[in-house]
């Protein structure tokens, strides 16, 4: 492929793409001027896939195909739109007509009275983009949108991901042609340097000095891996970005190689995420075949080649020198660092490790230069970040928004505010390795050091939502049980410092919680912050330390009057009816699983509390509100 | 500690000739234990004793270096699973919205703990860690299919639909 190829592709499928991103009367323009005068996408990321979006794709090609218009629709598959909660998404353009929660019984309807009459059925549209007068907006004026700023999701829910061609006509793989065309590796490690860019997986180290590192390290063999190892529970944007953009992923890894002087490159993806697997082989497929991977790339004589590597279900495989011993087939336990993997990683070469949503920003870096980059997000933390929202939050989903927005901003209006009329009690940030931030923190503008400071972290961009009803020390003792099966076992701070603190948060769960075990709580984590041997021990007490700060009082609840404030902790709590309230109905008691409940017909009834296994089904059952929990 | 009932080693020739293949195809290749474990855990739908002795001869490793990386990785399991693979998300999102009790339904429906097969090897139960799907939160997959936004009584009637 040469530069004049790549070109001719970009012009002939420019239009198409173009479509999606304009609508109304030029849109319509636009539209007949390609050859299609509707484009329908489908989302086909996990979240929509899980919800059946596939069965409403079927639907939506055998309709056409009935109606006999198939040829004059063009139908997309993309990837994800980023509001999984409204999740089978379908999108018509150019009209830009939202459809949510889309069924196969709907998609019949929109393809004949949407598609073939020119009528949108408005009931179907996500309610938002409909106002009062009967006008539509777009989905990129909705309140989950118009604060976000999308880079490394520019291409998610726009492109089809399984054509490469698309991606093309978006400007892809231009970056890499510039790259290797006029610029010195020197300048395009400048250029990522100036960025200001820092790693997104976690950790924040700024991305430039890590390609310098490599491309200064001696050595003839040298690697550049992609970590997708999303680890994480609730974070999903690497998986997003996979399974919707492939190919930036695989330019940025392309372009980093010609930076560092590496000829090979590996993706280590989680096994648990199969469609992100699929798409990436087949961008890879295609970007070899397209002659974008492989010997001589764009003819520039630059030699790369990419394989993935499948993980197995480790959380300690994120970590960096844990994951480069995953790929060379053993255990994956971390190792001290120094040397980093800069020096000496994969195979005791070299190696430059980056995340995916960091590669992701990589070639719109190259291509629109360090300062349009640098330009977005604050002093010390530069360009956008990607957030899985997720929990007690109205529009769970994927948001990306320069850094210095406020968590008020996210929550309230991206996010839709909280559901049920509950109140907001902590967001929850850097996953088991993070920690909370209380609702009196709720304006603090997010980046590295303003989450830092709040005793929480930014990590890969998990963002879970708690209401009144989650317990903090519940919440606590969720991340201890998950780093007590995540620790690898290499080092005895974690090993055994993680157990020994769920067994402390057990007992105060358990109602049998003292004082003194708040001590104790303190001095072991000190213990594990300075003495473990890789980020998973040392961040693992994160959680309970940042819980402890804020929610004090829910623990001094537990421990002192035996009590859990949110009703969540089993052993502390007791159902009990309220004699006025019961109409003796009996439906608790035939529904008690342990025959704890004792009364007859139109009297009220008692629960024998020594009997009661806490299930909470007679409350769930409970037509009059009379069985309360305390 | 409950004894387990261990379940005889029951694979085919061709099975055996599958994995021949596998290994044959990862013997040079740099780090190939891992993807020789997954794809001998595709044919045998476990990773049995038998099986990883095949492999250390085939790939030249020692029996300790394949049971170390066996034992590992939470995907690779030394015990058969049932007809229909049961795994609840127990991530962060589905838990905060009660994943916990999705769980403690299945186990009180099929009679088994998490990790655990029933004894006629029709369900094993699993917890998994983030399925990507948080916005159908609270999930449940049973073999490939997805349930989202679940209540625990919906549990008992999903199950019998895989009788």
């Amino acid at each position: 492929m040469t530069i004049e190829e790549l070109n001719k592709i970009k012009v002939a499928k420019a239009d198409i793409v173009k479509v999606r991103t304009i609508i109304a009367e030029e849109g319509e323009k636009l539209a007949k001027e390609t050859g299609y005068r509707k484009q329908v996408l489908v989302c086909g990321g996990t979240g929509c896939q899980s919800s059946h979006s596939m069965d409403v794709l079927k639907a939506l090609k055998d309709e056409l195909a009935a109606q006999g218009i198939a040829d004059e629709i063009l139908v997309v598959r993309t990837g994800c739109f980023g509001l999984c909660s409204l999740g089978p998404i379908v999108i018509v353009y150019p009209e830009g007509a939202f459809y949510a929660q889309a069924t196969p019984e709907g998609i019949k309807r929109i393809v004949d009275e949407h598609l073939v009459k020119g009528e949108i059925c408005k009931d179907l549209l996500y309610k938002e983009t409909v106002h009062e007068d009967g006008s539509i907006i777009s989905l990129y004026e909705t309140n989950f949108y118009r604060k976000q700023k999308r880079i490394a999701l520019r291409n998610c829910g726009v492109i089809d991901p399984e054509d490469i061609e698309e991606y093309i006509a978006t400007d892809g793989y231009q970056a890499l042609y510039k790259v290797l065309d006029s610029m010195t590796p020197d300048e395009v490690v400048n250029e990522v340097l100036e960025s200001g860019i820092r790693g997104r997986g976690g950790a924040g180290f700024p991305t430039g000095r890590k390609w310098m590192f490599t491309k200064d390290a001696p050595g003839d063999v040298k690697y550049v891996a992609c970590n997708a190892d999303e680890g994480d529970p609730g974070a999903f944007m690497d998986r997003s970005i996979l399974e919707g953009d492939p190919h930036a992923v695989i330019e940025a890894m392309t372009i980093a190689s010609y930076a560092v002087g590496a000829h090979q490159g590996y993706v280590y993806v989680r096994a648990e995420y199969p469609v992100a697997v699929n798409r990436l082989q087949i961008a890879l497929d295609q970007a070899r075949e397209y002659g974008l991977l492989g010997k001589n790339i764009l003819g520039k004589g630059h030699d790369f080649d990419i394989e993935i590597r499948l993980g197995a279900g480790a959380f300690v495989c994120g970590e960096e020198t844990a994951l480069l011993t995953s790929i060379e087939g053993n255990r994956g336990e971390p190792r001290p660092r120094p040397p980093f993997p800069a020096v000496k990683g994969l195979f005791g070469k070299p190696t430059l490790l980056n995340n995916v949503e960091t590669y992701a920003n990589i070639a719109q870096i190259i291509r629109k230069g360090a300062s349009w980059y640098n330009a977005m997000g604050t002093e010390k933390s530069k360009g956008t970040k990607v957030f899985a929202l997720g929990g007690k939050i109205t529009n769970v989903g994927l948001v990306e928004i320069p850094m210095g927005t406020t968590l008020r901003e996210i929550i309230e209006e991206i996010g839709g505010g909280i559901p049920d009329g509950k109140a907001f009690k902590a967001a929850q940030t850097g996953g088991p390795s993070g920690g909370c931030i209380p609702a009196q923190h709720i304006d603090t503008p997010i980046d590295y050091e303003s989450l830092a400071a709040l005793g929480s972290m930014m990590g890969s961009g998990g963002l879970i939502v708690m209401d009144e009803d989650n317990c903090m020390v519940d919440v606590s003792k969720f991340y201890l049980n998950f780093t007590v099966d995540e620790s690898c076992g290499k080092c005895t701070p974690c090993r055994v410092g993680t157990r020994k603190l769920l067994q402390l948060l057990e007992k105060i769960t358990d109602g049998k919680g003292e004082m003194e075990d708040l001590e104790k709580i303190q001095d072991l984590a000190t213990h594990m912050k300075t003495s473990s041997l890789c980020a998973l021990g040392q961040s693992a007490p994160n959680p309970v330390l940042s819980t402890l700060q804020y929610f004090g009082d829910e623990y001094l609840a537990h421990i002192k009057d035996k009590r859990c404030p949110s009703g969540v902790c089993k052993n502390l709590l007791q159902y009990e009816i309220i004699a006025d309230k019961c109409k003796g109905c009996t439906l608790c008691a035939r529904n008690c699983p342990a025959n704890a409940i004792t009364g007859t017909v139109k009297n009220p009834h008692v629960i024998d509390t020594t009997k009661c296994i806490k299930c909470g089904v007679c409350m769930n059952n409970c037509k009059f509100g009379a069985i309360i929990k305390k | 500690m409950t004894e387990k009932t261990v379940i005889p080693f029951q694979g085919t020739p061709e099975q055996e000739a599958q994995l021949k293949e596998v290994i044959a195809k990862h013997h040079d290749q740099p780090g190939g234990l891992m993807p020789t474990l997954q794809e001998a855990q595709g044919i045998y739908g476990y990773l049995p004793i038998e099986v990883q002795k095949m492999i250390a001869d085939g790939l030249g490793v020692s029996l300790s270096e394949v049971f170390g990386v066996a034992t590992f990785y939470s995907q690779f399991s030394l015990t058969p699973k049932g007809k229909h693979r049961i795994s609840v998300c127990l991530g962060t999102a589905c838990y905060v919205k009660g994943s916990d009790k999705i769980l403690e339904a299945v186990e009180a429906k099929l009679g088994i703990k998490s990790g655990e097969c029933t004894a006629d090897g029709m369900f094993s139960i699993d917890s998994c860690r983030c399925v990507g799907a948080c916005g159908l939160a609270p999930v449940m997959l049973v073999d490939e299919d997805v349930y989202g936004k679940l209540k625990p009584d919906q549990v008992a009637k999903i199950l019998d639909s895989y009788k």
